[in-house]
């Protein structure tokens, strides 16, 4: 088609060809997975504290990365739990206006993280098994958080925990959003409740990104295959914990229940398996991750 | 993640090229090709450092006939059937016909100024330098050569950070990545990253900012999020120097800033010495400058030779070494 140079219709027509493919295959916008993605963000959504509020009453929290701040956006300590300790480190996001901006809507910086690392290097001297629960639109974007290296706080984070000795349980309780996420959930048993997200880019952004126009975000939330159902389909985490009725906003007990159920069973298998094995095992489940072709297999 | 990183284009002609040379972005003074070829694509006029392309890379860094490719036919597949204005598959054939590459990533061994090297090179001409299945696969098993050959690894990255079409498989990529780098530090092989214009998202956030020495080109954009992300939610206007090699260097982000010209004889310097100092102790890298070019003279002979002689008890150790294991 002869055009002016610089002006481009390829997108156009594509976004338009496109447009009639999805609708020859009964392609729409699936609102299971935006219905998903409101319930992950769900403003009563039980968050970190109430978790450890009903699961570890003894819990003891420690603050600071003993390098520069305290972020309250992820919160960590010890608890007591069967006759053991635990560390449990999470994101945390606030219920009203000064609280959210207190916690920055659950988005870290990069004391955040390294905070996280020390907790975990603390679990690991003395045998304790490590639980994060991951809730966070994704790590904060900041000028400043990136002058104190928000790409290596995170990066430092992952490495942090492929090297653990001791077992680790991530949960992702609300919002999985992209490394800021994954920065907490390098994990032996990686578990998922129902009506949790896991994303490499929010919904929104995507669509601002690849259809321009971010009012595409639920059409976004269809393609990223961000629920907890195509999830454990696509082998990325292990477990998908069932909610209580109407959802975990219902019923903050219930869903606690089931977490601590979900991680007793996690840690009574994780524990018979020794430390060095334990890692090998880590490593090579990482190691599978992905889908790739080679000379013409499909290959997982 | 993700993050669209702004190129400036209104310059150029509408395959970014203008005929028999390009225009600096920085200074646009009209280059040639020849003058670009000949001074490594760094302009002559500003020291602005042109974009590269993996294969370009690889020439420049790669003594004549010693590139290996590994995992060449790697090629992406579409496991989530990703669908949004255009299909997955269309975007990786323009990508493929574009570049030449089937990966955002090549990897291959390699020798520079004779050291055995596995090399790999990001090339963000294909869909933004994105992180995917591959390039994570690719990353592993370019560790993994690098752990059996006992060669250092030396990576190039330059990535807009994960690709969206592969969703949450290509975030895990950098849990992948972060473990293939965990087993060349227990096999204590040296991993050096040069962050090239630009390295953003995930990518910055895992392998890339993981190396035992982190070093940047000169003016190259080094960000977690991407300016406008940022500027987005600050709703101001960014300084412009924002995330740029040397601001990086300034809060403690990047260990060096080493000018292309000199990028191979100093990377060569650094893996040597991180290999424990044998492979370098008889080669001072300002004397070799001075050196006929192509490392030819008696002399230079000479020095390999001795060099070689020196090395041989070390190599004997490092190739027992293999075996008990």
């Amino acid at each position: 088609m002869p055009t002016l140079p610089g002006v481009h219709l390829k997108d156009e027509i594509a976004k338009i060809s496109n447009r009639l493919m999805e609708l020859g295959r009964g392609r729409q916008p699936d609102k299971a997975s935006w219905e998903k993605v409101e319930l992950a963000r769900h403003p009563k959504r039980p968050y970190t504290l109430d978790y450890i509020e009903h699961m570890f009453p003894g819990f003891i929290e420690l603050k600071g990365d003993r390098l520069f701040a305290d972020d309250p956006a992820i919160v960590g300590g010890l608890a007591a739990y069967q006759g053991r300790t635990i560390m449990v480190i999470g994101h945390q996001k606030g219920r009203d206006l000064p609280s959210r901006t207190y916690r920055n809507f659950g988005m870290p910086k990069p004391e955040g993280y390294r905070k996280a690392q020390r907790l975990m290097r603390l679990a690991d001297k003395f045998h304790i098994p490590v639980l994060t629960l991951v809730d966070t639109p994704g790590a904060f974007p900041g000028v400043a958080a990136e002058e104190r290296g928000q790409g290596s706080a995170i990066a430092t984070s992952l490495m942090c925990m492929a090297k653990l000795q001791v077992p680790t349980v991530a949960v992702i309780i609300g919002e999985g959003g992209s490394g800021g996420a994954l920065a907490l959930a390098l994990a032996d048993r990686v578990m998922m409740l129902e009506n949790s997200i896991y994303s490499v880019i929010t919904p929104e952004a995507c669509a601002a990104i690849l259809w321009r126009d971010s009012s595409e975000a639920q059409q976004a939330a269809t393609s990223l295959k961000l629920t907890s159902a195509d999830l454990e389909e696509l082998e990325v985490v292990d477990e998908v914990l069932p909610e209580p009725r109407g959802g975990a906003h219902k019923d903050y007990a219930g869903a606690a229940r089931i977490l601590k159920e979900a991680l007793e069973d996690s840690l009574r298998e994780l524990e018979t398996v020794s430390p060095l094995q334990r890692k090998k095992e880590r490593f090579e489940k990482y190691r599978r991750m992905g889908v790739w072709r080679e000379e013409g297999l499909t290959l997982f | 993640m993700a993050n669209k990183v702004s190129v400036d284009i209104s310059h150029r002609g509408p395959n970014g090229s203008i005929k028999g040379g390009e225009s600096c972005p920085s200074c646009k003074e009209l280059l040639t090709s020849e003058e670009l070829e000949s001074n490594l694509r760094v302009c002559h006029h500003c020291g602005h450092h042109l974009r590269v392309s993996a294969r370009q890379r690889v020439a420049q860094l790669a003594d004549e006939g010693t590139w290996n490719e590994l995992a060449p036919h790697l090629r992406s597949a579409d496991p989530l059937e990703f669908f949004d204005v255009r299909l997955y598959g269309d975007r990786i054939d323009e990508a493929e016909s574009e570049t030449g590459l089937n990966e955002a990533i090549v990897t291959g061994t390699a020798r520079i100024h004779k050291m055995d090297v596995v090399l790999a090179v990001m090339e963000f001409g294909f869909m933004g330098g994105s992180m995917g299945s591959v390039v994570g696969e690719k990353f592993w098993r370019a560790a993994e050569a690098a752990i059996e050959n006992r060669y250092p690894l030396l990576v190039f990255s330059a990535s807009g950070g994960a690709r969206m079409q592969e969703g949450i498989l290509s975030l895990l990529q950098m849990a992948k990545t972060t473990c293939a780098v965990e087993l060349l530090g227990e096999a204590r092989i040296p991993f050096v990253s040069v962050l090239t214009h630009p390295t953003t998202g995930g990518v910055l956030a895992s392998f890339a900012t993981l190396a035992d020495v982190i070093v940047a080109e000169p003016g190259s954009l080094l960000c977690f999020s991407g300016p406008r992300v940022i500027e987005q939610t600050i709703k101001e206007k960014l300084p412009e120097d924002f995330g740029r090699a040397e601001s990086n260097m300034a809060h403690g982000q990047v260990d060096i800033i080493i000018p292309r010209n000199e990028l191979k004889d100093r990377l060569v310097q650094i893996l040597g010495m991180l290999e424990g100092g044998v492979a370098c102790a008889l080669e001072p890298l300002w004397e070799e400058k001075a050196r006929p070019a192509g490392r030819g003279g008696a002399f230079a002979e000479a020095l390999d030779r001795v060099k070689a002689i020196a090395n041989a008890p070390w190599r004997a150790f490092k190739g027992r070494d293999r075996e008990d294991q």
